[in-house]
């Protein structure tokens, strides 16, 4: 905590300025790009690529925690209770496919740009979101829930006063998850022709200019460990008013 | 009134309600005890139907159960729980609101009502209104979910041992506080618990349950003076029973003429406190005042006699 107050509006300010003021860099990286190279990526702006790249992360997000919680309810109530295994065979599967694999078959379907992207980053996102929704589903405080019932609370009234807030800083873990998969994912997506910060890097590796690959990382790296915090304080505020 | 009519319900092979037929009447604490396992839970839980009955129905005043939406009928009845269930997100306010709410209650309403419950409950609206369930001790958090339980005035009131996890003096407190909000506001009350002691104290009939049957229901003198099966004479206490029907005597019943020394008793005390005062002082008998006025006495020798009565 004590640390972290200092850190946290340090990293902030480092990342700010990596992404609006590259230039400021230059002496640092020089060292690293190759000789009469450019030391800092200008071909397109940082800013638009991070805004570019955290729109790509932030649709498929909003997606897979719609679709993952959607089915979490559904498995969760007793008609949909025997469709729980299949669910999960599916989410996992979304796992195991490797992104790259699901860039490449996405691709003849949906072309060149951020639709494969899209679909990859949503993929992965799904089971992390489900896995924690359908956990956070089934072991709410069973006095709770029978209260709930018991003083006249008809299904719909359970789940949206009762079990989604109650649910809520389980299910963020998870999206949390996602979204910080998501982040570093989203960089592969440069390969198909998508926006993303991904673009600085793979520059870099296809020139040889550590420089522009480290440029890429740290804004990459910065992004997802500032957002992974602020959801950490999110989830720990939340479960604070729920009472755990 | 509620009509619990040949209730019977089953899982799979075996029986965990037995036919039960009983009646309580309106404006009355009916206690249910009985052993861990005898199937309290199941009745209570079919009278608002979060069980569904295999046979029998429910009445209340004349209309079947089966009549009503399960979560409308709900609405209309009190429910609390051992282990309170609030629902922890909510603040004290809100979770004594919710059934209120539901009927579509004005705030002003609700919020007067929530108020009224909290003093009632002896805890003060100003500083409990606001708070959440976690940052309340348990015997505040069982009150409050009593208070939820009564926030709409349902005329029926089920509890399913409501202080199960109190300890004995915030218990004797709570029982204390139940007793004289249900004399006041004239509600009927099913009361679930396994400690006879309990439903002595708390029930103007007592319905003991035995292995998914009803195997007495009766007033507490009875079941003390002549327990239908040797499990209920078992669960009175056999030792203490003379001291168990003393403690539901008023001493006017053996109010009489005369003077005695050292400190009035009330007349609505009880022979056993008045027992415990003669032992305790060494009196044969103590003064008793009739709404603070001296009043006459109740000697040792008229207490001894009436607990012989039934031995
Ligand atoms: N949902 C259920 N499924 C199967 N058996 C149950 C269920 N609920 C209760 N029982 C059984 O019914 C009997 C009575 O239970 P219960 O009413 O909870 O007893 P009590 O409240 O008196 O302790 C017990 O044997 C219990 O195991
Ligand atoms: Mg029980």
């Amino acid at each position: 905590m004590r640390i972290g107050t200092v850190l946290r509006p340090a990293l902030v300010l480092l990342l700010v300025a990596l992404v609006l003021r590259p230039a400021w860099f230059t002496p640092l990286f020089a060292p690293l790009a190759p000789a009469n190279a450019p030391v800092i990526y200008e071909r397109s702006s940082l800013l638009s690529l991070s805004l570019s790249h955290l729109g790509l992360v932030a649709a498929a997000t909003a997606a897979a925690t719609l679709v993952a919680v959607g089915l979490a309810i559904f498995v969760t109530r007793p008609a949909g209770a025997a469709f729980r295994p299949l669910s999960r065979t599916i989410t996992n599967m979304g796992q195991t496919f490797p992104p790259v694999a699901v860039l490449a078959l996405a691709v003849p379907a949906l072309g060149f740009g951020a639709g494969p992207t899209l679909v990859a980053l949503f993929l992965y996102g799904l089971l992390p979101i489900f896995e924690n929704s359908v956990t956070a589903l089934s072991t709410l405080p069973p006095a709770t829930m029978e209260a709930a019932r018991g003083i006249g609370l008809n299904r719909w009234q359970r789940l949206v006063r009762v079990e989604l807030p109650l649910a809520l800083p389980v299910m963020l873990t998870g999206i949390r998850l996602s979204v910080v998969i998501a982040l570093g994912t989203a960089t592969i997506g440069s390969t198909v022709a998508a926006r993303t910060l991904g673009e600085v890097i793979i520059a870099g590796l296809l020139t040889n200019n550590t420089a522009f690959v480290l440029q890429g990382g740290l804004i990459v790296g910065l992004f997802a460990v500032l957002i992974y915090d602020a959801l950490v304080q999110l989830e720990t505020r939340l479960a604070r008013r729920a009472g755990a | 009134m509620i009509e619990i009519d040949r209730i019977t319900k089953t899982y799979g092979d075996s029986t965990a309600v037995d036919g039960v037929t009983m009646t309580a009447e309106t404006g009355t604490i009916t206690v249910i005890v009985g052993t861990s396992g005898s199937g309290k839970t199941t009745l209570l839980r079919m009278i608002n139907r979060l069980e569904e009955p295999s046979s029998g129905e429910v009445r209340i005043n004349g209309e079947s159960t089966r009549a009503t939406k399960p979560h409308l009928l709900r609405r209309r009845i009190g429910y609390a729980i051992q282990g309170h269930g609030l629902f922890p997100h909510h603040t004290v306010g809100r979770n004594i609101g919710a059934v209120p709410q539901l009927m579509g209650w004005k705030k002003d309403r609700i919020r007067a009502r929530v108020d009224e419950l909290l003093s009632l409950f002896s805890m003060e609206p100003d500083a409990f209104r606001d708070r959440y369930p976690a940052e309340l001790s348990g015997g505040q958090q069982q009150r409050v979910g009593v208070a939820r339980a009564l926030a709409s005035r349902p005329d029926l009131l089920l509890m399913d041992e409501p202080f199960g996890a109190l300890d004995p003096i915030i218990r004797a407190r709570a029982q204390d506080d139940l007793r004289r909000i249900q004399r006041r506001l004239g509600s009927t009350i099913l009361l679930v618990t396994h400690d006879m002691e309990e439903a002595i104290r708390l029930g103007d009939r007592v319905a003991v349950m035995d292995g998914g049957r009803l195997v007495q229901h009766a007033t507490p003198a009875e079941i003390i003076a002549q327990p239908a099966t040797p499990l209920v004479a078992d669960m009175v206490g056999d030792v203490e029973r003379p001291l168990r029907l003393l403690s539901l005597i008023p001493l006017s019943e053996l109010l009489e003429e005369g003077t005695a020394p050292g400190e009035a008793m009330p007349a609505e005390a009880s022979l056993r406190d008045a027992l415990a005062a003669c032992l305790w002082s060494g009196r044969s008998a103590v003064p008793v005042t009739v709404d603070g006025v001296p009043s006459g006495r109740v000697t040792f020798e008229a207490i001894r006699a009436r607990a012989e009565l039934h031995a």
